[in-house]
């Protein structure tokens, strides 16, 4: 099939889904989903409704071929990331900064929450989504922030969904979130190695390999995973610009995310934003691999655990008390 | 009828179409509503191609919903043709012989539906490829999903196969070598099993959900499905037995009541021990068995669903069981229809949604399926409908006109 013809095709398509059918006009609509079907599946391409320019259509279809990320020389990583800036500057008029920078020499993040001192706040959620580029319609939040009875250590006993001012007397709080599993059950399931744990201990989904079959979602123990079921909409003038391919660029429709540690800053040597935004300093991030840090003084000295440890999913992420 | 010289697999396929063309105001009806309901679902499915998968009623909580759901309980109608393979071409049986080749039309059907299913649950279906060793990444032997996309291809292959090598060789006018096509069937025989072990491994290999990471889960596939399936089968022999003139002997029946109630036995001692395990001394392990069977937090969609489903399945095994309409069809053609409906209620919705209710995190949701969803999926059965009527069609007029000329 000559690439011209596609791209007939891929117009036909977009001006066909333009078109809302009404139940007057049902038998139009089948018409017309059934052209949109076979023209998307035999383009191998998902018709953009206001897909216009000619070279929006050669950018999409070159990211539609390209490998996953894990296969990608370093040429091939920079032009894809090139691609995706300029789609996101014609689509949407957006300049964003991609990266797609490897891990550290010598580093293996880990994560601990102090639950003596958390007291609710919530920053930490507002951050995240924010970071991430989470998205608002949903409401789709990396982090969940449970309100826990005293004598109560699992979450699934505690209140997730409290809107009341914090901290409560005789509470206490306790965060979760992708916990980076070093056994990870997610990426054990992914069919198509879509998702894998970076040499840094990142678990990391890459978003345009993935199938969206869900089963990762099925898989991980700690409601670690989100799904975009709809095109994920964030305010232009909230997105956050400086990206990473692995991390909180916008995500497609129809893919899994999580939390990548802030994958886009922690390479280059900052904090995750949650804890960048916590109030009372009950976050604590760092390498795992340097006796110095302050995460590796916190499993020295306090009495660490850590979630559903049974399952052998050793998580990088542990909950201590002060 | 061609003369024999003139007959090439050209002839055969545009034969094939042209049968299935052909027929009564009847059919030529029944094609139409098919092709209705194909075409709604294809219209619904396009809400879904433009809009994703919030037009449906599942959520990152209930991640997997009515798709996966059919998708589950039609492996196990695929892989209960074997119960006639089995006996068929294992043990010679001249009743099954007469039959088998219905019940791999049944399966190839399944399997189409299945596969169909699996396509329409992707959020990325046009990624798909990715999937394909070779050009994409197939994670084997480490993800279950990939072993079930390739047990069921296989399956899908097979079945397709062998009957279409029989059936051409009787449209030729002689009749099919047993040498060439008996490995493939012994092959068949192996991989429906896998088809079934492998679907609940997918579910069963999941310590994070305790619901399914249950050994029993496997067997217990098995079991329901050699009731389910063989129920179907019974149904569409006994229309096949009215409505055209390849009439099926009785002993074929009274085989498959015998297969249907010991397997729904078999099923519902399963059951009961599975019931056990998580009443007896209920565990925090326990709990997605109390929202199914009890609801929880006041959210209790599945409950009636559920009773539902076992009160009926208890009564048609008992109607199957004890035949009290003396071999009556009146009462035994609506018992298998009831057992197939009651296991398709439990192995489906029944075992997937609560598998995720409450989340990991222990929140508690209802989930319903969305009209697009039920669009969708009846637009898939009538998609299996259609190759199933298609497959019988072709293979009746095969096996009536040509064998043996
Ligand atoms: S918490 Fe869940 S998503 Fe994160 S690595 Fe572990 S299993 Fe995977
Ligand atoms: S949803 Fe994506 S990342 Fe998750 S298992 Fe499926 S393909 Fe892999």
């Amino acid at each position: 099939m000559s690439s011209k013809k596609i791209k007939n095709k891929e117009i036909r398509a977009a001006s066909l889904l333009e078109k809302k059918s009404t139940r007057r006009n049902f038998l139009k609509g089948l018409s017309i989903a059934a052209a949109a079907g076979s023209a998307a599946l035999t383009t191998g391409c998902i018709p953009a409704a206001d897909a216009a320019s000619t070279e929006e259509l050669k950018l999409r279809w070159q990211e539609f071929f390209k490998k996953n990320y894990r296969l990608m020389t370093q040429e091939e990583k920079d032009a894809t990331v090139a691609r995706l800036e300029r789609l996101s500057k014609l689509n949407a008029n957006l300049d964003v900064q991609m990266g797609s920078y490897p891990p550290l020499d010598g580093v293996l993040y880990g994560y601990a929450f102090n639950i003596t001192r958390c007291e609710g706040f919530m920053e930490c959620v507002t951050a995240c989504v924010k970071e991430n580029n989470l998205d608002r319609k949903t409401n789709t939040q990396y982090i969940r922030i449970f309100e826990m009875e005293p004598g109560q250590l699992d979450p699934s006993t505690g209140d997730g969904q409290y809107y009341h001012e914090v901290p409560v007397d005789n509470k206490f709080y306790m965060g979760t979130q992708c916990f980076h599993c070093e056994k990870a059950p997610c990426t054990k399931a992914c069919p198509t190695k879509a998702t894998w744990k970076e040499p840094d201990g990142i678990v990391v989904v890459d978003y345009d390999w993935c199938i969206g079959c869900r089963y990762c979602q099925a898989a991980c123990p700690y409601y670690g995973r989100r799904f975009n079921w709809g095109k994920p909409e964030i305010p232009k003038e909230e997105v956050t610009r400086r990206q990473h391919y692995l991390g909180n660029r916008i995500r497609p429709m129809g893919k899994m995310e999580k939390c990548t540690f802030c994958i886009q800053r922690t390479r280059k040597g900052r904090l995750p934003a949650c804890v960048e935004a916590c109030p009372t300093g009950a976050r604590v991030f760092g390498n795992l691999l340097d006796p110095e840090s302050e995460i590796r003084y916190v499993l020295k000295h306090k009495k660490v655990f850590r979630m559903k440890e049974e399952l052998g999913t050793d998580p990088k992420f542990w909950y201590f008390i002060d | 009828m061609r003369a024999l010289h003139e007959r090439n697999l050209r002839t055969f396929l545009t034969d094939v179409i042209r049968w299935n063309l052909r027929g009564s105001l009847g059919v030529q009806l029944f094609r139409l509503v098919l092709v209705g309901f194909m075409g709604f679902g294809v219209y619904a499915y396009s809400y879904q191609a433009r809009y994703g998968l919030s037009v449906t009623g599942m959520n990152d909580i209930v991640s997997w919903g009515f798709y996966i759901s059919n998708f589950t309980f039609l492996v196990g109608v695929a892989a209960a043709a074997v119960m006639l393979i089995l006996p068929a071409y294992v043990f010679h049986d001249p009743d099954f012989h007469r039959v088998v080749i219905i019940g791999e039309g049944v399966a190839v059907g399944a399997l189409v539906m299945c596969l169909t299913f699996i396509l329409v649950d992707l959020g990325g279906p046009l990624q798909a490829w990715h999937l394909i060793p070779v050009i994409g990444i197939f994670n084997f032997p480490s993800s279950i999903l990939a072993w079930d996309v390739l047990v069921l291809n296989g399956y899908l292959l097979l079945n397709g196969l062998i009957p279409a090598y029989i059936l051409y060789s009787h449209y030729k006018g002689r009749p099919a070598d047993e040498r060439k096509y008996r490995p493939f069937v012994f092959l068949s025989i192996f991989w429906a099993f896998s088809i079934h072990m492998v679907t609940a491994f997918l579910y069963q290999g999941l310590p994070a959900r305790p619901f399914w990471n249950n050994p029993l889960m496997g067997p217990r596939f098995l079991a329901s499905a050699f009731a389910a399936g063989p129920a179907l089968i019974t149904l569409i022999l006994a229309i096949i037995h009215t409505s055209t003139t390849y009439k099926i002997d009785r002993s074929v029946f009274n085989k498959l009541r015998l297969i249907i109630v010991i397997s729904a036995i078999i099923n519902l001692i399963m059951l009961f021990s599975e019931v056990f395990k998580e009443f007896y001394f209920p565990t925090h392990h326990s709990i997605s068995a109390v929202y199914l069977w009890f609801g929880m937090d006041g959210h209790n969609s599945l409950v009636p669903w559920i009773w539902t489903s076992v009160c009926v399945n208890l009564l048609a095994t008992l109607v199957l069981a004890f035949n009290p309409g003396k071999n009556n069809p009146k009462v035994l053609l609506p018992a298998c229809l009831f057992l197939f409906v009651a296991i398709w209620m439990e192995k489906g919705i029944g075992l997937i949604v609560p598998g995720l209710i409450p989340s990991p995190l222990g929140e508690v949701v209802d989930y319903l399926p969305t009209w697009v969803e039920f669009s969708v999926t009846l637009g898939i059965f009538a998609l299996g409908i259609t190759v199933v009527t298609w497959l019988i069609r072709a293979a009746l007029i095969i096996e009536q006109n040509y064998s043996g000329v």
